[in-house]
């Protein structure tokens, strides 16, 4: 888009923290998005509009301009980041942690094979990870229901996001190292912050006020 | 083999068809007599070349991006050029040793291991302009002036300019005394303008007081030309190695300020893309509607020692492909004359002849072939009428 300022959201878990944030900024989406199906909003503030997309894509939208400034969860940005885009700031929004976790032993043993299978979907992350600690790990990436990985014997362990920990509780796993605490960050285009300069400047002070406030 | 093996062209290789080729070609020669009327002489550097001339002095991205091969007659290693203008430097400094500054520019196809950006091409066309022995801001004023008349020329009249300078990174980092390491941790949190990040690397190094305040204002030093010149020198005072970029920055400024409405510069001193291979001041340009830069350009002094000859050099370069996707369709369609199948009519082959050298396309029919002039891209048709051979519109 030309003019005005496209915001690009993930759908699910951070929506639902993103809304009251771009509420309390004065940007209120002009339908429900839980509830519309569409994916492009019109917002009370001329020129700004939202799409909503998958949290994976958000940091591709924003890349290529197809959308201005994107709230993207931090998990995703180091999984695929190339440093093309620009991380402006935390918004403290849809905070949980990324984690490794194992089958939890009943004798308490630890258990720590020399080259672990680790089922994620972050691969580059749990490939740097266990590199960083002199470890190396064949991944297995997978989509999704993680913890079931080591349960039917794909994995010996899993790289994922845990925000309570009780999807983890009950499939008989424990956390055993936490690899980096996840949460929305505000990402932009490195072209539309020269282009639109003012209007999205604007959007990020009024932000980072809401964020400390 | 199934059918669309033997079809697909590798991933962000591409061919021009003949419209296209048409219009670029157009391009490229308008942009060449441009170059040209401004006094940039023409090179044509080698497709192909032994490595180790080849990625001298540049970083460590342009040795990922360029094809290797094994020459058979010497054992050693040659690369396919991904980038034109360390050749320019080489040109420059090894064979044409002038003691007054030199204007080169080049045209020619370039070959990348990763494509760019947004389904980008591995095989650019690269037009690039250098000035080489001159070290002073006009001659980076020329090259931002001559990048934004190729762009004006190529058609494209609404321009953002994002102006930066690699030195006051630089001589933070050097201040502050981080190694290689550090200072490249530093550099990629300041290339995502990550605040936080900025801030939580300076502390766990412990850098004093006044390193740390200076290089995290660096991060912020971004917006209008004056707003940010005047940031700038609240921040970094009288401090001679700043006092001469921001100087300098501002004089730039000032020259290319015609014709380029003040809200479309937009300085940047935190922007440092070819950090490792840029000496001074760099620009990018955008256009609307683009995620990424269409042009990029700056100063790149002394590549040329590592071929005996230290100059300082500046230039810029552009994408020939990727900028015919940006400009306006031409206007006129394709225009040609097609002329019937008659073999031995001398008056019809005079025409021909004559319409040729004119400068004419004609498009001679063939017999027990059929299609109307339309279908050879042929806007007119030569018919025989009561008063011989005529030309008729389409």
């Amino acid at each position: 888009m030309k003019n005005g300022v496209t915001i690009a959201l993930s759908k699910g878990r951070i929506l639902e923290d993103s809304l009251p944030l771009l509420r309390r900024v004065g940007i209120v989406p002009n339908e429900d998005p839980t509830e519309s199906r569409r994916l492009v909003l019109d917002t009370n503030e001329p020129g700004v509009r939202l799409v909503i997309v998958r949290a994976t894509d958000v940091p591709t939208y924003v890349r290529y301009g197809a959308a201005d400034i994107g709230f993207a969860g931090k998990d995703v940005l180091l999984e695929s980041g190339d440093g093309e885009l620009y991380e402006l700031f935390d918004l403290g929004i849809a905070r949980c942690r990324l984690v490794v976790a194992e089958p939890r032993r009943e004798d308490g043993a630890g258990h720590a094979p020399i080259r672990p299978r680790v089922a994620t979907k972050y691969p580059n992350i749990a490939h740097r990870f266990f590199a960083a600690r002199g470890v190396q790990a064949d991944i297995v990436k997978l989509y999704g229901s993680m913890e079931l990985a080591p349960i039917v014997g794909l994995a010996d362990r899993i790289v994922d996001l845990v925000s309570s920990g009780r999807t983890l509780q009950a499939n008989g796993l424990v956390e055993v190292d936490q690899i980096t605490p996840v949460s929305a960050w505000l990402v932009a285009n490195k072209a539309a912050m020269k282009l639109k300069h003012e209007a999205i400047t604007s959007i990020m002070g009024r932000l980072e006020l809401a964020v400390r406030a | 083999m199934s059918i669309s093996e033997k079809w697909l062209l590798p991933e962000g290789i591409d061919e021009i068809l003949p419209d296209e080729a048409r219009r670029l070609e157009r391009l490229r020669r308008r942009l060449l007599d441009l170059l040209e009327a401004w006094g940039y002489e023409l090179v044509m550097p080698p497709l192909i070349e032994f490595l180790e001339s080849l990625l001298t002095g540049t970083g460590r991205d342009l040795d990922l991006q360029t094809f290797k091969i094994t020459d058979q007659l010497t054992g050693r290693l040659m690369g396919i050029r991904a980038d034109m203008t360390p050749q320019a430097a080489r040109i420059d400094a090894h064979y044409l040793k002038r003691s007054v500054p030199t204007r080169l520019c080049y045209l020619g196809s370039v070959l990348r291991t990763r494509p760019g950006a947004f389904c980008g091409s591995r095989e650019p066309l690269q037009l690039g302009a250098e000035l080489f022995g001159h070290a002073g801001y006009d001659s980076d004023a020329e090259i931002l002036r001559l990048a934004l008349a190729t762009l004006k020329t190529a058609g494209i009249d609404e321009v953002f300019v994002g102006l930066g300078h690699v030195g006051p990174f630089r001589t933070l980092v050097k201040r502050a005394g981080l190694d290689r390491e550090r200072e490249a941790d530093l550099f990629e949190a300041m290339q995502r303008k990550s605040h936080p990040e900025v801030s939580a690397l300076l502390d766990a190094w412990s850098l004093g007081a006044g390193d740390k305040t200076k290089i995290t204002a660096l991060v912020d030093l971004h917006g209008q030309v004056d707003d940010v010149l005047a940031r700038a020198c609240a921040v970094f005072g009288a401090d001679p190695d700043f006092r001469d970029v921001l100087d300098g920055l501002s004089d730039i400024a000032r020259r290319i300020r015609d014709g380029l409405a003040s809200r479309c510069l937009y300085v940047d001193l935190s922007e440092l893309q070819g950090y490792a291979y840029y000496t001074g001041a760099v620009f990018s340009i955008f256009i609307p509607g683009l995620g990424h830069a269409i042009a990029n350009g700056g100063r790149y002094d002394h590549v040329g020692s590592a071929f005996g000859r230290s100059r300082p050099a500046v230039g810029f370069s552009v994408d020939l492909r990727q900028l015919l996707r940006h400009i306006p369709p031409d206007t006129d369609g394709p225009r040609g004359v097609f002329a019937p199948a008659v073999d031995d009519d001398p008056g019809l082959a005079r025409l021909i002849s004559e319409l040729r050298t004119r400068g004419e396309r004609v498009v001679v029919g063939l017999p027990g072939a059929t299609g109307a002039p339309a279908d050879y891209s042929c806007d007119r048709e030569i018919r025989r009428g009561a008063e011989g051979w005529t030309i008729i519109e389409g």
